[in-house]
């Protein structure tokens, strides 16, 4: 026993105290800041692998981004990634960052269901599907909840059964293969219940976009509660952006200090 | 003179398509189950096919470990013939026949277990779907079938497992994949720019993005005739040590889970957030998406990374030993772990499995030391070997492994070279050539393939990741065991869903 107590006091204080303004180590790359430097905007264009890059003016979607940093690396004038970890909202086009956009990505409180903010506000039990998912999010989803960042102490947890859940977490590109199984665990899940897409392949395919071997149709039948952005979503994305979803006077009081 | 039996090449070496000999089928099933034939240091890295003027033509690379060469022979068949197996005589070339079934419909006569692979949007036989497949089923009043899956408890990959009991000790499994299916290999084909491709190597399996991507940039240099700079095999070196410290101990961390030793749970899983964050130090992502890159790297390697990587290493050892004497001592743990979900030495080679799922049983096969690659060449690597081949055997082998990897690092970290400034350099496939490259990954061997035609586009782009072998392990491994000591071997082995559905 007595050694157990040692390691346990050679760990020391691990958790992050304040998961809203952490700063991440080294160079993460989080939202983009589109500067108005004059470049060739087709060859910016064109370098994406995933089209995520529009022109005239230029522009970035998050939800297609894979955040592999080429843009920047080859116009460091014109594209500078912050390390800003906060990519989650409930708009879709809030994900669309324009030229001299320097604003947060934020949850919109006035498009959030109301039941969401009553039910869940405290306690939000969550499925995850991973449906084509490559497990970078997947491991990332289960390191939310690793002793560091510790996403249960705000009454988030990831349960084993449908049944039990609030809501699903799809990760992946969603696979024909698993249509089905993502719709029948779906279902499974008692009403009122939330969809949250973690990373960019299940926002938008990804790199993915265009294989023939995905379904994606699942994701036009349904009301999306949550867009988490990310290749893979870093595990205080994910924790910001869901309480951002179901706490009603947002992150403000999310602070726990011991 | 007469045609050779095989043509000889190193990894990584590219090869014009045609100086590959070939053959009849059954002079080509000859030679290939003869080289295997009582030589356990060859194995089958790759047997795939594809379709060339109407025929399907089959190659086949049989890796030599203790002649550092790998074997590569053809053979053209037809749609219609029916062909006697590779698999009848010799079990390493089950999945790649399966593979082969699948995808064009070849019949064989003799293929003992010729089911459905991975239910690719390309398969021959469309009306095979992916919830009707055929689980083998015994009739009897005693025996209990539970099916799990595809979604799992965890926060993980889906796959199916359907379990035939008596009572609670586990008779049989059978471990149906396929629903990460995303049709990567077509997508390497399809897709032309190079960034693309690199981005959909980066996406093979998400916990093995530098052992994926590396093979790539590896094998696209070779490709394209590209001489590969001394400090990208250093960069690419030291990236794949610290993917296989992060990922083994998150492992440890998990098996403790499995285990109920929270204690052990924690730490090791606090443990891997420094490593990952050095890649993001380095990189600016966890998981080392971004990295590595073909003829060049967007991030060079500075001694400032090097001195803030023995920092982090000398705060890691202290915490690592002091939980793994407490793990390896504790004798609840011990008892979860030996004789547990137990892989025979002959069981391994008669499946064909590679890296740590082969090294448990006491079969050596470790491509760091057996095919060296980038900064590999230079560095004297002794694979760490166990015979058990049990739970402890896998758990014992990561705790070493995450030690040598340390020491490596260590002295890598003493000769940091010059790095060039990131710069895209035109990077050309060259027409009608063959490479195969190998990269040992935490995991074990990945091994990618590919040819192009007269225009130097990619006619086939084949990827095996070493899970494709070692699922097979994993349903040996159970059998006879509780069901309840499922979650922990299957921990043990940690295969990829994702990397063998492609």
């Amino acid at each position: 026993m007595f050694d157990n107590l040692k390691i346990m006091w050679h760990q020391g204080k691990q958790f992050i105290p304040d998961v809203t303004n952490a700063k991440v180590p080294g160079i993460f790359r989080g939202r983009p800041i589109i500067t108005i430097a004059d470049v060739d905007e087709a060859t910016l264009a064109d370098l994406c692998p995933t089209h995520a890059i529009s022109t005239q003016p230029v522009s970035i979607d998050l939800g297609k981004c894979t955040f592999c940093g080429e843009c920047s690396v080859q116009f460091p004038d014109k594209i500078i990634f912050t390390t800003d970890y906060h990519l989650s909202t409930n708009v879709r086009e809030k994900l669309i960052i324009h030229e001299g956009d320097e604003n947060p990505i934020t949850v919109d409180p006035k498009v959030v269901r109301k039941e969401i903010h009553r039910l869940f506000g405290s306690s939000l039990k969550l499925r995850q599907v991973s449906a084509g998912g490559d497990n970078s999010c997947e491991w990332e989803l289960n390191a939310s909840n690793n002793v560091q960042f510790d996403l249960s102490r705000f009454g988030v947890d990831f349960v084993a059964s449908p049944r039990h859940a609030d809501g699903i977490v799809i990760t992946g590109p969603i696979s024909e293969n698993m249509a089905e199984p993502l719709e029948r665990c779906y279902h499974a899940v008692p009403n009122p219940k939330v969809i949250i897409l973690a990373g960019t392949d299940a926002i938008s395919g990804g790199i993915f976009a265009d294989s023939p071997a995905l379904n994606r149709d699942f994701l036009s039948k349904y009301h999306i509660d949550l867009y988490i952005a990310g290749n893979p979503v870093h595990p205080l994305t994910f924790i910001n952006g869901v309480l951002g979803l179901v706490r009603k006077k947002g992150l403000r009081r999310l602070r726990t200090d011991f | 003179m007469t045609n050779p039996e095989y043509i000889s090449i190193f990894n990584n070496q590219s090869i014009l398509v045609k100086e590959i000999p070939e053959h009849n089928y059954t002079a080509f099933k000859d030679i290939n189950i003869n080289l295997l034939k009582g030589n356990t240091a060859r194995h089958c890295i790759n047997y795939f096919g594809y379709i060339l003027a109407d025929k399907i033509k089959l190659i086949c690379c049989i890796a030599d470990d203790e002649a550092h060469k790998i074997y590569v022979s053809s053979c053209f068949v037809n749609d219609n013939e029916e062909l006697s197996s590779f698999t009848a005589q010799n079990h390493n070339f089950e999945k790649f026949e399966r593979e082969i079934h699948e995808n064009f419909g070849l019949k064989y006569s003799n293929h003992p277990w010729l089911k459905p692979m991975r239910f690719a949007y390309n398969r021959d036989n469309k009306n095979k779907k992916i919830e009707n497949y055929p689980f083998y089923s015994v009739k009897s009043e005693e025996l209990h079938e539970v099916g799990v899956g595809p979604i799992h408890a965890g926060v993980i990959e889906p796959g199916h497992f359907r379990f035939i009991c008596n009572g609670e000790q586990i008779m049989h499994l059978e471990i149906q994949l396929g629903y990460q299916h995303r049709g990567i290999e077509q997508l390497f084909v399809r897709k032309k720019k190079l960034l693309e491709r690199t981005t959909l190597a980066e996406n093979i399996a998400g916990d093995t993005v530098v052992g994926h991507t590396t093979t790539f940039v590896n094998l696209w240099e070779s490709l394209c005739g590209h001489t590969t700079d001394s400090s990208l095999n250093f960069a690419r070196t030291v990236a794949l040590e610290l993917e296989r410290i992060a990922i083994h101990t998150g492992d440890l961390a998990a098996i403790c889970a499995d285990m109920a030793y929270q204690l052990g749970n924690s730490v090791y899983g606090r443990l891997r957030t420094p490593i990952v964050n050095f890649l993001q130090e380095w990189g600016g992502n966890r998981l080392a998406k971004g990295l590595i890159r073909a003829g060049k790297i967007n991030f060079p390697f500075t001694n400032e990374l090097a001195k803030r990587l023995i920092e982090i290493f000398d705060a890691y050892e202290p915490d690592f030993d002091e939980i793994t004497e407490k793990l390896f001592m504790l004798p609840s743990a011990l008892s979860r772990m030996e004789k547990t979900g137990v892989v025979t030495y002959n069981e391994v080679l008669e499946i064909g499995t590679v890296g740590m799922s082969a090294r448990m049983s006491g079969l050596n096969r470790d491509i760091r030391y057996s095919h060296p690659y980038n900064h590999y060449t230079s560095i004297k690597h002794t694979p760490i070997i166990k015979n058990n081949g049990d739970v402890y055997a896998r758990a014992q082998i990561r705790k070493e492994e995450i030690k040598q990897s340390i020491i490596y690092l260590r002295e890598l970290m003493t000769k940091v070279p010059e790095f060039k400034k990131p710069e895209n350099i035109s990077l050309n496939p060259m027409p009608d050539t063959f490479v195969i490259s190998m990269v040992e990954a935490w995991r074990g061997e990945i091994c990618h393939c590919a040819i192009t035609n007269e225009n130097g586009d990619l006619l086939i782009y084949k990827i095996k990741d070493p899970s494709h072998h070692n699922w097979m392990a994993l349903a040996q491994a159970v059998r006879n065991n509780d069901i309840s000591d499922f979650p922990i071997c299957n921990k043990s082995f940690n295969l990829s869903y994702c990397g063998h559905d492609l």
